[in-house]
């Protein structure tokens, strides 16, 4: 039996409750208008309700979703019914910041289509086949946007810290040996 | 609500939203990625490319074989690009594309260079690609850098690593087994999240070593810890160990549950949530036990943030359901919530104070309910509705507002599921309360003036038709009943003629005002409602004698005495013929899963001896079985056969079980027996049966089986003959004898001589229940008044201290073989009384019901209330008696 925290899947949809972005780590929804049914069902469920400040929760199906909204972005992170829904709460929280890191603070639909190779690698820096890998937005941010091919990137703080980080890593290594 | 979304190009208002992907083709893109056979690569247009592609895979869209296919191999060009951000698109797009075993041998030799790269980001995320596409083989060749990966400087690349190897566990578990050791560092190492992904790898690699398990728990719980998520783990792990220990007769002070306290003092909130639903979900909890997470988890209830209110409320509900008196301090908080934002928290807010409530509050409770139903989904509010009727039963007195708040929300929208729970909840209340009976039935009789729903409209009209006759004026009904006649579909139409019918009949003073009504329906433009209403014309107008009376009662009233199934086999293996369809030839039994059937088929043609009888199964099968035995014949019907019995032990030589037939003065043990030696014949196999314990039983005759041979099942008969419609009781010892004889398994001939050998079998009882046919009634209170109050035997037991109420429901049940109704067998999990409904058809083919109430009392005694009501007073004291017996 496996005991460690488990997501069923990251869905980040717009305004009208269209995919922008999922990533499935079940089988719970085989195909896709499974899928497209889970999500419209989620949607509609939560579109009414002000997630906007806090990070909201509901049951359905047997599951636990989470969910915050930006502008016209909603994201969801969802969860068997046992699951820890603060777990649950913490991998939303770090999506959600390492999303605005990455988009510069312009967090909506149009940046987020736009730089979707970062929404992507932000997903894949979350959860590995289910398993949480990470859940701080920096660590995240960093992960998806250090090597950010993007040319107008400002130098930002992170990118010294990061620099800094990788210097040190150097220093260790030369050391090492 | 939601705060108004301020779009950032106002100019674009009316045009078509912009998006970077408006109008890809999938063909398109597929030509676009021709870009990556370039000589020279262009790493951001390139990275486009793959977005797109994954954009694509992203909406749902397939790509065919050859086109994965395609994809992959150019992709797997680009490994010569030195652009780290192209690099990490191109693990991305491997992943996605999940290549077959023959394919991934192409970037297999990249991966692993990339795998031993001095740049981190690259060992971690080749590791994890790698992991995802290799098969066991290609594994055990980097398993060494796996190794090594675990213990890596970089947190993330040792991340990658245990994170992989919790995935291979499930497909190459010998392989990361292997890596224990590097695992076990990581569990120590500093970084937080490689130790929550190390204590995970550490746990599923050694979770069938139940010491070992609890060893880690044991050593990690003195507090090496560090991050949040890993002590979620701990505490999940405590929670199993705590588990098998209890499981495993350990007794006295709990162990662990120190630790899992001290973590409801931990900086972490959902570190604070698991150790308290821990606590609240062990085995047994104490109220002194819970307390400390009750007081953590009301902390809870007035957090500003959502997910930890829901979270608290949650847990709270199912405390009570088992611990109500732990909930109630939780009270004042939950009342606020019934006003959350969050519906779903509000929801179950409101079922969690139904559950605790007492009686003074239920009034103000229903009061702030009606509130918020008006807002609240079908969903949330089928499960208030639920909750609302087991409040009722819980406490009979108030049934007068909450009637009445089921009746308002009957009249108001709402889909079928909805008020089908509605309408289930008034019919409970009607029948557990009789003082609700007239108020309840004329909200139903308002309620299908105007329902949309055929299927709850002729369910009411037939409760009505049962419980409206007998209450204090059944006229003022009829005018709602007939209404129907006029106003609905065909379907309710007749129901409503049955259900006229049945007042006619038995109110006397309303017959011939219903007979009117019912001349009406004759002209209607339905046959079923046609055909009802003449047939019912002509059982009112009967001569009104005595004999009639009762079949007219009957047929108006009696519910179907047999199983459906049954009833629709008999009815599809009728031939139309001369001879009437007889409902008496319809089996009663219950049909049961045949246990040990399995062992007892397949067929084989045996060229010794006579061919054995067909092996038969279930209540027909046998039958013909024992008809077709000349010796058996002429026993007479036969009343009940038993499920088979094992006499042997699982893989022995000879399988043996047995199988009880009862007849009115004789009883018939047939002997399946299986012989599971291939070198070995068997012959003249019977059973010698020693009655020594069971007095009033003489054997009769017996039927030997001439040959057995290798695993063809036959059977051998012993049957005895007892006192005519006496359910005698007593037991038997049985002993196989046979002839061996050697076979050569090469030919299958079998040697001339044999040897006489006999073999044990276990002993066989012949118990009350072998006289109890399962035979349920559809509805058990109309069963239970039919029969004569007068004949009722009541008495009380004491049954001792049992584990629990359902264990000694069970055993009762076991013990008279009768037919559990209405779902009354199965006991709710913590229930200190409970009522279960039985039913049957004792030997002499009379019937028998039993109300039998159980009750705990705090040192888990348990006494036991019996009213059993029979169609023969001397069956009712035989039920006694086996009680007291037994």
């Amino acid at each position: 039996m496996e005991l460690h925290p488990k997501v069923k899947n990251i869905l980040l949809l717009d305004s009208e409750g269209k995919r922008i972005a999922a990533k499935y780590y079940t089988d719970d929804w085989p195909t896709n208008t499974a899928k497209e049914a889970f999500e419209k069902t989620v949607f509609s469920k939560t579109k009414k309700t002000n997630a906007r400040t806090e990070v909201e929760v509901t049951a359905l199906e047997n599951n636990i979703i989470v969910y915050k909204f930006v502008q016209d972005l909603h994201f969801y992170v969802t969860g068997g019914e046992e699951e820890n829904e603060l777990i649950l709460a913490s991998v939303l929280q770090g999506l959600f910041d390492a999303v605005n890191l990455l988009l510069r603070g312009n967090v909506d639909k149009r940046e987020a289509l736009d730089n979707l190779d970062l929404i992507f690698l932000c997903f894949d820096e979350i959860i590995d086949g289910g398993i949480v890998l990470e859940t701080d937005a920096n660590v995240i941010a960093e992960k998806a946007g250090i090597n950010s091919f993007d040319p107008n990137a400002p130098l930002s703080e992170q990118t010294i810290s990061q620099a800094l980080a990788t210097a040190r890593e150097h220093l260790t290594r030369s050391l090492m040996k | 609500m939601a705060q108004p979304y301020v779009k950032k190009d106002d100019d674009h208002d009316d045009e078509l939203e912009y998006s970077p992907f408006m109008g890809i083709e999938k063909g398109a893109v597929l030509q676009e990625a021709r870009v990556f056979n370039d000589a020279q690569v262009d790493p951001r247009r390139c990275s486009q490319v793959i977005t797109k592609l994954l954009y694509l895979l992203n909406q749902g869209e397939s790509f065919t074989k050859k086109e994965a296919t395609e994809v992959f191999f150019s992709v797997t060009k680009l490994f010569q690009s030195k652009d780290t951000g192209l690099r990490r698109m191109v693990y991305l797009i491997i992943k996605e594309l999940s290549p077959s075993s023959d394919e991934v041998i192409i970037v297999t030799s990249s991966l692993m260079k990339d795998m031993n790269s001095k740049i981190d980001m690259y060992r971690a995320n080749a590791i994890r690609v790698l992991c995802r596409i290799i098969d066991g083989t290609l594994l055990t060749q980097i398993e060494r850098y796996l190794k090594q990966a675990i213990v890596d400087k970089n947190p993330v690349v040792s991340s990658a690593a245990l994170v992989s190897g919790l995935h291979l566990l499930k497909t190459n578990p010998e392989i990361v087994k292997r890596w224990s050791n590097e695992v076990q560092e990581g569990v120590q190492s500093r970084s937080a999240l490689v130790q929550f992904h190390a204590l995970a790898l550490l746990h599923q690699i050694r979770q069938n070593d139940r010491l070992a398990v609890s060893k880690l728990v044991g050593s990690l719980t003195r507090g090496a810890v560090r991050s949040p998520l890993a002590q979620c783990l701990l505490i999940r792990y405590t929670s199993q160990v705590i588990r098998d220990m209890s499981n495993h007769g350990q007794s006295g002070e709990r162990p662990f549950y120190e630790f899992l306290e001290s973590c409801l003092r931990h900086k972490a909130e959902m570190v604070i949530l698991e150790a308290a639903r821990a606590i609240t979900e062990l085995d047994g909890v104490t109220s002194r036990e819970l307390t400390p997470a009750i007081t953590v988890l009301q902390l809870f209830l007035s957090s500003p943030r959502p997910v930890l209110r829901f979270a608290a409320v949650r847990t709270l509900n199912k405390v009570a359901m088992t611990h109500p008196m732990a909930v109630t301090n939780c009270n004042i908080d939950m009342e606020s919530l019934i006003s959350d934002q969050n519906r779903s928290i509000a929801t179950l807010a409101i079922t969690t104070l139904l559950k605790t409530g007492n009686e003074s509050s239920v009034e103000r409770l229903m009061k702030q309910i009606t509130n918020f139903m008006s807002d609240i989904a079908d969903e949330f509010k089928i499960v208030v509705v639920e909750a609302i009727r087991s409040l009722c039963v819980k406490f009979p007195l108030k049934y007068r507002s909450l009637m009445t708040f089921l009746s308002n929300i009957l009249r108001e929208e709402g889909g079928f599921e909805y008020k089908r729970a509605i309408v289930d909840s008034i019919v409970t209340i009607i029948r557990d309360i009789p003082d609700a009976k007239e108020s309840g039935l004329l909200h139903l009789c308002e309620f299908i003036e105007d329902c949309e729903f055929t299927y709850l409209s002729t369910q009411i009209l037939h409760f009505l038709g049962t419980e409206g006759p007998n209450t204090s004026d059944p006229s003022k009904y009829i005018r709602y009943i007939y209404n129907r006649v006029h106003l609905e579909n065909a379907t309710v139409r007749a129901a409503a003629v049955s259900t006229l019918a049945k007042f006619g009949f038995m109110v006397e003073s309303l017959k011939p005002r219903i007979t009117i009504l019912l001349k009406r329906c004759i002209y209607d433009s339905d046959d079923e409602v046609r055909d009802r209403a003449t047939l019912f014309l002509s059982v009112l107008g009967g001569d009104g004698t005595v004999d009639n009376d009762k079949d007219s009662k009957v047929f108006l009233f009696g519910s179907l005495e047999v199983p459906l199934v049954n009833m629709e086999t008999s009815l599809k293996n009728y031939d139309p013929s001369e001879e009437a369809f007889d409902i008496n030839s319809v089996p009663r039994e219950v049909k049961s899963q045949p246990l040990a059937e399995k062992k007892a088929q397949g067929k084989k043609p045996t060229g010794l001896g006579a061919p054995p009888a067909a092996p038969a199964s279930g209540f027909d099968g046998y039958e013909r079985l024992l008809s077709s035995i000349p010796e058996f014949a002429a026993f007479g019907k036969l009343f009940k056969s038993s499920s088979p019995v094992e006499l042997t032990e699982a893989e022995t030589e000879y399988a043996v079980n047995v199988v009880k037939h009862i007849f009115d003065n004789h009883v018939v043990f047939q002997y399946n027996c299986t012989n599971t030696i291939p070198e070995q014949l068997l012959e003249r196999v019977n059973v010698i049966v020693d009655a020594s314990e069971a007095e009033e039983f003489s054997e009769s005759t017996s039927k030997a089986l001439n040959s057995l041979p290798y695993d063809s099942p036959g059977q051998a008969f012993v049957a005895f003959e007892k006192p005519a419609g006496v359910p005698a009781v007593g037991k038997f010892s049985n002993t196989l004898t046979f002839v061996v004889k050697e076979v050569d398994p090469s030919t299958g001939e079998a040697e001339d001589d044999g040897v006489e050998d006999e073999y044990q079998l276990e002993d066989l009882e012949v118990v009350a229940a072998d006289y109890m046919v399962k035979v349920g009634v559809s509805n058990f209170r109309n069963a239970w008044e039919s029969m004569n109050e007068e004949d009722e035997h009541v008495d009380e037991y004491g049954l001792g201290q049992r584990a629990s109420l359902g264990e000694s429901i069970k055993a009762v049940i076991d013990l008279l073989g009768m037919q559990p109704c209405e779902g009354t067998e199965t006991v709710p999990s913590n229930a200190r009384s409970h009522t279960c409904l039985l039913s049957g058809v004792y030997i002499g083919n009379v019937k028998v019901l039993v109300r039998a109430q159980f009750g705990m009392d705090s040192s888990q005694q348990i006494a036991m209330k019996l009213a059993v009501r029979a169609e023969d007073v001397s069956v009712a004291e035989a039920i006694h008696e086996i009680v007291a017996n037994g």
